[in-house]
Formats: structure tokens, sequence, C-alpha cells
């Protein structure tokens, strides 16, 4: 009986401790649930976020440079072929030993591997490392031989930029090479489509233009597991190409100006004188931009480097001479529109025993016996130095300045295209007050006549300045990449329209000038100039005369330029040294501007050449061949760009 | 035929045994059970081989052995209760001489045709020895300070055993097992109020002789992003695997952290993880429902049954397969620290599905002789 109750007893109480106990459970599963509740419904899309990540990864794959032509579409940038050996770092059991490897068949330098190395360092397990960029075939093809060998290394047909022209066209269309950080940062495109071993415009068109050239990468999706091993592709958002340009240079004109600029230090220029298109722009001493592409051995490097003619000097737009005689049809021309002199002002050139003089400071003119009495178109002819001091000192700087500034001097002719092009120096009295803090003499007022003293300018300027001579005085919109804004018809008839316009005084005050507009007072005055500018190279006693065209169709105008480097001391002219006999870095430099045809102006042109001794002996003679060459390619340029405005 | 004429006088005919079988109860067992199977199926990415066949295997032999185990009378595992916690003890010192070590830790015996872990054993044997022992106990005498001494230590060995394995999860199941069986016996609540207390304090006396990798796992269970590629990598992933999966689940073999790897132990103590994945919060519940009427169908067997050696069984078991379905979900969606626990039926391993189908037997041999009264 007692067992029994205990036994009741105890059923009893076993019945209300598992009432406990399952309650205690019940609750235990409802905050189970609720966390599954939590995870699955009210955070699902955070994980579903956090799962994707875990397993897609994206791949990018490098975009094909746009390609660059010539006006003819001759193709000067390239991508080319090139095979390349890659490393993907998740398949490589022991790297030291795959690089062993790879250095026997595929002949690495120590500091290429030290280079691997270090970019092995950044990369994450799963990237792939290029190790080698530019294999040749036979190392090719010695690698796919022995690949069974080399885990992780993988044989790679890519695309690489190729300069067909290497030499001949560096300083207009650049060089590539890899990206720094600091041209990822610059550039927002660089930053977006930033794919490892992108390679990136350096200088040049390639650098000026890389927005457009990049294109956009492309983006593989893989799926991966949780140790980063590609499973299958999702998706693969192709790459796009850059966008092709067409550039205004002649192939062939370009050719031929690096041609007769060989051995030299120099830079020849030739524009378009009513579309501004730049045909030629050849600076010389020129490198091989293929030899940047891979990256450039110290050694090719420093041969660039310590040339002493120096070959990354883009010459034509960044290097600043003294324009000498050149400057004289502008000197002319500013004296004619300010009504300072007219064409029968005369000055008399006596030779170096009677030098011009002025507050006891001696100017001679650079003919030993004098000119005699010269007028303005004899003094241009024959460059009389005299004549331009006296007409400079007439005039005044101010307003050579200005005229100088508006036919295109001391100011960067293709603006902000090229970030090592130089604006030059034309002074004025504001402008030495406020750059030297010192007041203008008299005396640096008449060497600015002869293109002498502070005035600064680049080859591509003196270019423009002739062309906006020769074209009648109007404002051009040079270019370096074909427009098709740019319409010659167009162009050609807003220059009619403004011809005829009337002017008022003000035109010879200081302001700005929009694209086309007439730079000039009175038509005359330049026709003045200009006549004179063909007697220089067509007449007897001209300076150029010994490198004209006889023949009509090839017949230009030019103005030969000697600009001095020091100052020519009494001892110097005593001793009248042949070019020779003096140090090279202590010569003249050889100028010379040109347009043509004489009788229908079309291209104008600027020679320099650096210490190359008289305008009229160095440089003019070049200005012969190239001017044949230019009008003889002039018809099929034409007919290039009719088809190119009937594309449009 | 043995076993009846020692036993007391109730006799039953095998129509009787048939017609006392809870149907329902098995059919529960099979339907988890082959969702197991497709489940560790699913973690070889649709692949039947090696996990998949063994799995199965067992599954089957087990399932067998648990039918045929039902049939055993319940007298029997009263009779056999100690010798049943001795042989469990022997084997797990056995496993301290004999043991096979794997990550660190010595667990298993090579019993040829499989790896035994006598700590999975040790599970149902505490529950049956101290069935048994309460069975016998007055209900006046269960406070008295022998009463309350005698069943500590019984507890102590094998999870002390257990503990220097090292396998803290397992030790830690035994332990709940045990004290669901006092507490159920009637000891009075205030001891347990006292030895929770006991516990708080020497907290941190118990931390300081925790295995590095025990600490880590606790210290990370609190801040997962502490070591997101080291401790805390399984509860991370588990909880990107779970969330990921939504109301509905990838579906079937689609399920992504668990193809590709990123789920750690899927086919053992994560494999809710990826059934959750795929199946998602409906097939979670579905789960988990399943589980609730195994545990609802124990009880009501222990309900029935006429001894309090079966009645205490039945509710002890039933407790303990809830405390192992809970620890081991409530660790793989990040509520408790990873503490090695499998989920009953469910995961890959021999031996958890050993104790688990022994169990049930020893259940269902309770629902069949529940008529039993077992002797004084």
């Amino acid at each position: 009986m007692i067992k029994k109750i205990g036994n009741l007893n105890k059923n009893k109480i076993i019945s209300r401790r598992l009432f406990v106990l399952v309650a205690a459970k019940i609750g235990l599963l409802g905050i189970v649930t609720s966390r599954l509740y939590n995870l699955q419904i009210s955070q699902k899309q955070k994980y579903e976020v956090l799962s994707d990540k875990n397993r897609i990864r994206e791949w990018k794959t490098p975009p094909q440079r746009g390609i660059i032509t010539d006006y003819f579409n001759n193709v000067i940038a390239d991508n080319q072929r090139v095979y390349q050996v890659h490393l993907s770092l998740e398949e490589v059991s022991n790297f030291n030993n795959s690089i062993f490897k790879l250095k026997n068949i595929i002949s690495l330098k120590e500091d290429e591997i030290k280079k691997i190395y270090e970019k092995k360092e950044k990369s994450k397990p799963w990237d792939t490392l290029i190790i080698s960029e530019n294999l040749s075939w036979k190392e090719f093809s010695k690698l796919n031989l022995y690949l069974h060998e080399l885990d992780g290394a993988k044989p790679v047909l890519s695309t690489s930029r190729y300069y067909p022209y290497s030499n001949d066209l560096v300083h207009v269309v650049g060089y590539v090479g890899d990206a720094t950080t600091q041209d990822i940062q610059n550039k927002k495109k660089i930053e977006e489509n930033f794919v490892p071993g992108l390679k990136v415009g350096k200088i040049g068109i390639e650098n000026s233009k890389d927005t457009d050239l990049i294109g956009n990468h492309g983006i593989k999706r893989y799926e991966v597991n949780a140790s980063g091993k590609k499973i299958s592709e999702i998706s693969y958002n192709k790459e796009t190409q850059g966008e092709n340009l067409r550039t205004t240079i002649d192939l062939e004109v370009q050719q031929l100006a690096q041609e007769l600029l060989k051995n030299q230090a120099g830079s020849i220029c030739v524009m378009d004188i009513y579309t501004g298109e730049v045909i030629t722009m050849a600076s010389s001493p020129t490198y091989d931009p293929n030899k940047f592409t891979h990256g450039i051995s110290t050694k090719d490097w420093n041969e660039i480097k310590n040339n002493k003619l120096r070959p990354l000097l883009n010459k034509s737009l960044a290097g600043l001479y003294s324009p000498g005689s050149t400057i004289k049809p502008l000197v002319a021309l500013a004296a004619l529109e300010y009504g300072i002199i007219d064409k029968k002002f005369k000055v008399n050139c006596k030779g170096h025993d009677h030098p011009y003089e002025l507050y006891g400071e001696r100017y001679h003119c650079w003919k030993k016996n004098g000119h005699g009495l010269m007028s303005m178109r004899n003094a241009i002819k024959q460059s009389c130095d005299i004549y331009f001091y006296e007409v400079a000192r007439l005039l005044g700087v101010d307003k050579l300045s200005l005229i100088a500034k508006r036919y295109g001097l001391g100011s960067k002719v293709l603006e902000d295209f090229f970030s090592e092009e130089k604006k030059g120096i034309v002074p004025s009295t504001k402008w030495k007050k406020q750059v030297l803090e010192q007041s203008w003499y008299l005396g640096e007022t008449v060497i600015t006549g002869i293109g002498q003293g502070y005035i600064q300018t680049t080859p591509l300027q003196l270019c423009l300045m002739t062309a906006q001579l020769a074209n009648g005085g109007y404002k051009i919109k040079p270019n370096l990449i074909y427009d098709k804004e740019i319409d010659l018809d167009k162009i050609k008839s807003k220059i009619k329209s403004e011809k005829n316009k009337s002017v008022s005084q003000n035109i010879l005050k200081d302001h700005e000038f929009k694209h086309y507009e007439r730079l000039y007072r009175n038509p005359n005055n330049l026709k003045l100039v200009l006549d004179a500018m063909y007697g220089s190279t067509n007449e007897q006693f001209g300076t150029s005369f010994r490198s004209r065209h006889k023949e009509d169709k090839y017949k230009f105008a030019g103005k030969t330029g000697t600009s001095q480097v020091k100052r020519i001391t009494d001892q110097d002219r005593e001793l009248d040294l042949d070019l020779d006999e003096i140090e090279y870095k202590s010569r003249d430099h050889a100028l010379f501007i040109a347009f043509a045809p004489y009788d229908k102006p079309r291209y104008s042109l600027s020679v320099l050449i650096e210490h190359g001794g008289s305008g009229s002996k160095a440089a003019a003679p070049l200005a012969n061949k190239l001017i044949k060459k230019i009008l003889d390619r002039h018809e099929l340029r034409e007919k290039i760009r009719k088809d190119l405005k009937n594309i449009a | 035929m043995i076993l009846s004429t020692s036993l007391n006088s109730t006799s039953y005919s095998f129509i009787d045994k048939l017609k006392a079988v809870d149907y329902f109860l098995i059919i529960i067992v099979a339907i988890i059970g082959s969702m197991s199977v497709f489940s560790i199926y699913s973690t070889e990415s649709g692949n039947f081989s090696f996990y998949t066949k063994n799995h199965l295997t067992r599954f089957l032999i087990f399932f067998f052995m648990f039918l045929v185990l039902s049939f055993v009378r319940v007298s029997f595992w009263y009779r056999q209760a100690y010798i049943f916690y001795i042989l469990g003890i022997l084997l797990l010192l056995l496993v301290i001489f004999f043991g096979i070590s794997a990550s660190g830790s010595k667990r298993w015996i090579n019993f040829f045709v499989m790896n035994l872990q006598p700590s999975e054993l040790m599970k149902i044997a505490i529950i049956v020895c101290f069935a048994r022992y309460y069975h016998r106990i007055q209900s006046s005498d269960i406070q008295s300070y022998k009463y309350l001494l005698q069943p500590i230590i019984l507890l102590l060995i094998p999870c002390y055993l257990v503990i220097t394995q090292p396998d803290l999860g397992t030790a830690i199941l035994i332990a709940g097992s045990g004290l669901a069986i006092i507490w159920l016996a009637g000891l009075n609540l205030k001891y347990f109020i006292y030895s929770g207390l006991i516990l708080l304090v020497s907290l941190p006396f118990v931390i300081s002789i925790l295995k590095p990798y025990q600490k880590s796992r606790i210290l990370t269970f609190f801040n997962p992003d502490r070591d997101p590629l080291g401790a805390g990598y399984q509860i991370i992933q588990s909880k990107i695997a779970i969330g990921s999966g939504g109301l509905l689940g990838k579906g079937f073999l689609q399920g992504t952290q668990s193809y590709l790897e990123f789920l750690p132990e899927k086919h053992t103590d994560f494999i809710f993880t990826l059934f959750s994945e795929e199946f998602g919060f409906v097939g979670s519940m579905v789960l988990i429902l399943l589980y609730a009427l195994l545990i609802y169908r124990i009880i009501r067997i222990g309900f029935s049954s006429r001894s309090f050696f079966a009645k205490l069984y039945c509710f002890g078991f039933a407790s303990a397969l809830f405390l192992y379905i809970f620890v081991n979900i409530a660790m793989v969606v990040g509520l408790l620290p990873i503490v090695g626990a499998p989920l009953p039926i469910m995961s890959y391993g021999g031996s958890s599905m050993l104790s688990i189908m022994l169990g049930l037997g020893i259940v269902m041999s309770c629902k069949i002789y529940s008529r039993d009264s077992i002797g004084n």
C-alpha cells in the first residue's frame, strides 16, 4: 500500500516535472524558430548578397586601344599580336621553382625577375601575373614544349601597341606604358577601366586622347569555390575597343621632314592656313616609341636621355627659340597697321663702320658692307637689320607685342592638347615690370625688332603666324585630330564675309578674337608684307633666293631667320668665322618660314635647325623639297577631304 | 523465451505485439532518415558516392536494428541497465588506451566494421542507468544526500572521461540528459538552483582549464567577426548559408555555400545548414516539426507505460533527444558556441545513428511491453 502510494506520488511528480520540461522545450523551440525567421526571412537579402559575394568573383579583361591613323588612313599606331606568358598563382605549387624553370626557358634577366617578385608581393592569391609581355616566337614555342613541367604557366596570345613608323611620329603620337598610381589617380577613365597590365598613353596623342583611346574593360564573372578555384563562367561583359582616331598628319610629308632633319636637331611644322590642320610636326632627333611599350631597358633609356641633341624634347612645341628675322614681316605689318610708316618709308644701312646708335649703344646689321637705302619691301627681302631697328623704335614694343600676340605668338597653339607645349615670351613693358620687376629700355625694343632679346617662340607658333599672315589675316583653329566640324567651305565663306565687314578703329586695341575673325585693319598692309616675302624668295638678292622653285605651281614666299645664341662681340665681328670654326653650342639657330603656293596660298611651314648657322643656307633649302611634296599631295588630300565630308 | 519465463507473469501474443507497435513513430523515423540520405547526397553535389552510400547503409542497418530491438522485453534493459553503464565506462577507458585520434581528439575505437564512438553509446547508457536507479527509490528518499550523491558520481565519471578526449559537446549532452532525468525523478528544485549558482561562480575556473581551441570557440561565438577566416569562419559561413536560403530555399542540390565548399563539416554537425540553405525556412520548419512529433510520440509512450522505469526512460530519452536537436540547431544558427554535436538521424556518423536507434528501440519496447510492471 505504502509502495503504491509512493508510486502514485512518483507518477504525479514525474508528470508535473515533465510538464515543466515540455514548457521549457517549447520555449527553446520558439527561440530557434524566431532565429531562423530572423535569418531567412528578415535578413534574407543581406545574406543573399554575402552568399553571392562568396561565390562570385570578377576578372577584368583588358580593352584594346583605338587605332590612330594619319589623314590618309595609314595606320600609325596599331595593335599587334604578341606572345606572352602568364602565371596563374593559384595553380602554382612552388613559386620560386616555377620562376627558376621559366628563367631557363624564356631567358629572364635578373632585374626582370626582381620586378616579378615585387609584383607578386602586391597580388592576391588568385591573381594572374604577367611574367613576360613580349616573347619571341622561338621562346613561345619552346615554352609550349615544356608546358607540362610548368604548373600554372599559361601561354597567352595578346595584343599590344605597335608603331609601324616607329621614329617618324613619336613626338606626335607619343607612346604607351604601364599605368602608374598617378595615372590612375589623374584620369577617371583609367581608374574605371583599370586592369593589371593596362597600357596608358604617356605623351603625345596617346596621352592627350587616352580617354577616347582606352576603351572599356570587360568583366568575366566566375563562380568560385571556397579555395578560389574557378568553377564556371556566369557572365561575360565583353570589353570594347577604344575609339579610332584620324589625325591631320600627312605621313609622307612627316617622313620626308624627319628625313630632312636627320642627324640634326630641329623641327619642321606644316599647317593648312585655312583649316589649321597640322600636316607635319617633325622634331629631331627622334627615338623608337616601341621600346616603351613593354618597359624600356635602362641602357636604351640612358641612351635617349643622355643624347646631347635632346630627342625627348618635342622641339616643335616645347623648344623655345628667338625668332630672329622671321619676325620682320610681322614688325613691318604692325608699323603699317598703326600708320607709323608707309611703304615709301626708307632707312639707310651703311655697314659696320656706321652702325645704328642709340644712347651710345651700337647695333649692327648682319651685312658687313650695309644694304644702302632700304624701303620696307627691300628690307624684308634682304632682311636688313638697321631698317627694323628704326621701325621698332618708332613703333614701340607694346604695339609690336600686341600684333605679335594677335598672330599667334606668346600663347599655346594647340591650347592644352599637349601638356608639354610652351607659351614662349612676347615681351612688353608691362611684362617686364611684372615678371622681371624692371623698367623697359629702348635698346630692348630695337633688338626685339629683329627677333632677338627676350622674345621666345616655338616653331609651331611661327608656322601659325605664317599661316595667319598668308590666309589674309584671319584667326584659325590649329588642330591635330580630324574634326568634321572644321569645314573648309564654311571657313572660306566665313572669311569672305569677314573681309567685307567694316572695322572700327578699335581693331588696333587689345582684345580677344574669335576663330576666323579678321585680325587686320587694312588688307593692303598684309598684301605689302606678303609681296615682300615673295621678293625674298623669288627675286635676286632675296635671302632665300637660292631655295626658290622656278616652276609656277611650286612658287612660294618665305622669310629666313638666323637667331643668335650668344651676343656677338666686336671681336667676333672682326673674325667673321666660318660655321665649322665655331663651337656647336655657340652656332646660330637657322630658321625659315614660308607659305605656298604663292598665288593661291594654302600651306604654311616653319623650319628650324638648332645651331644650323644661317637660315638661308641651312633652313630654306629644306623648305624647297618639302613644298614640292606638300603641293604634289594637295589634290589627294582634297579628295580625302571631300570623301570624309560626304561620309559625315 | 528465457526472458519471458524469468520475468513477470504478463504474456504477449505475437499479434498483440504487432498491434502495440507505434507505426506512426516508425514512419516519422523513416521520413527523417530518408531526408538525411538526400541531404548527404547533396553534400556530395548529387553524386551517389562514399558518404551517401555509407550513410544509407548505416541508416538501413540501424533502422532494422531498431525494429528488432523493439521486441526485446523492456525488463531486459532494466536488468542490464548497470551492466550497460559499466560497459560504456569500460569502452570509454578503452578509448584512452586504444583509441583512434582524429583532428586533435581521441574518441573512437576501431571495431573493424566501424569506428565506434563510445561516448555516443554513453548518451543512452546514462539514461537507462538513471531510469533504473530512480525506479527503486522512494520519492521521500530522493532528497537524501545518499541518493543525491550517488547519481552525481555516476554522471561525473563518464562526463570527465568524455571531456578529456576532448569532446565538450558530447559531455554536455550526457550531463544534460542525466540532469533531465534527475529533474524528472523529482529532486528538489533548490538543488538545481544551488548547483546553477555554483556553476556560475566556478565559471572563470572552468574557462581557465578549457583547451585553447575551446576558449577560442566560445569567444568567437560572442563575436564571430573576431577572426572571420579562422574560428569565426564556420559560424559566419553557416549563417550566410541559412540566411541566403530564404523562405523556400535555393532548391535541392542548389545550395551554393555547400556545393562550393564554403561550409565546413557539412555532412556532420552542419547538415542542418545545408538542409536549410536548400529548403529554406519552410523546409527547416518541416524538419523541426517532424522532430517535435517524434518527441511527442515518445512522451506519449512514456505516459502509457505502467512501469516507472519505462516512464522515466521515455521522458528522459525524449528530453535528451530534444537537447541534442536544440544544441545542434542553436549552434549552427549562431545561438550557441560551436561544440561538436550531431543532429540526430540527419548527421553523418555511425555511432550517433547507432545510439539514437538503440534509444528508439528501447522506447518501442516500452510501448510493446507497456503492461509490464517491472519488479521492485
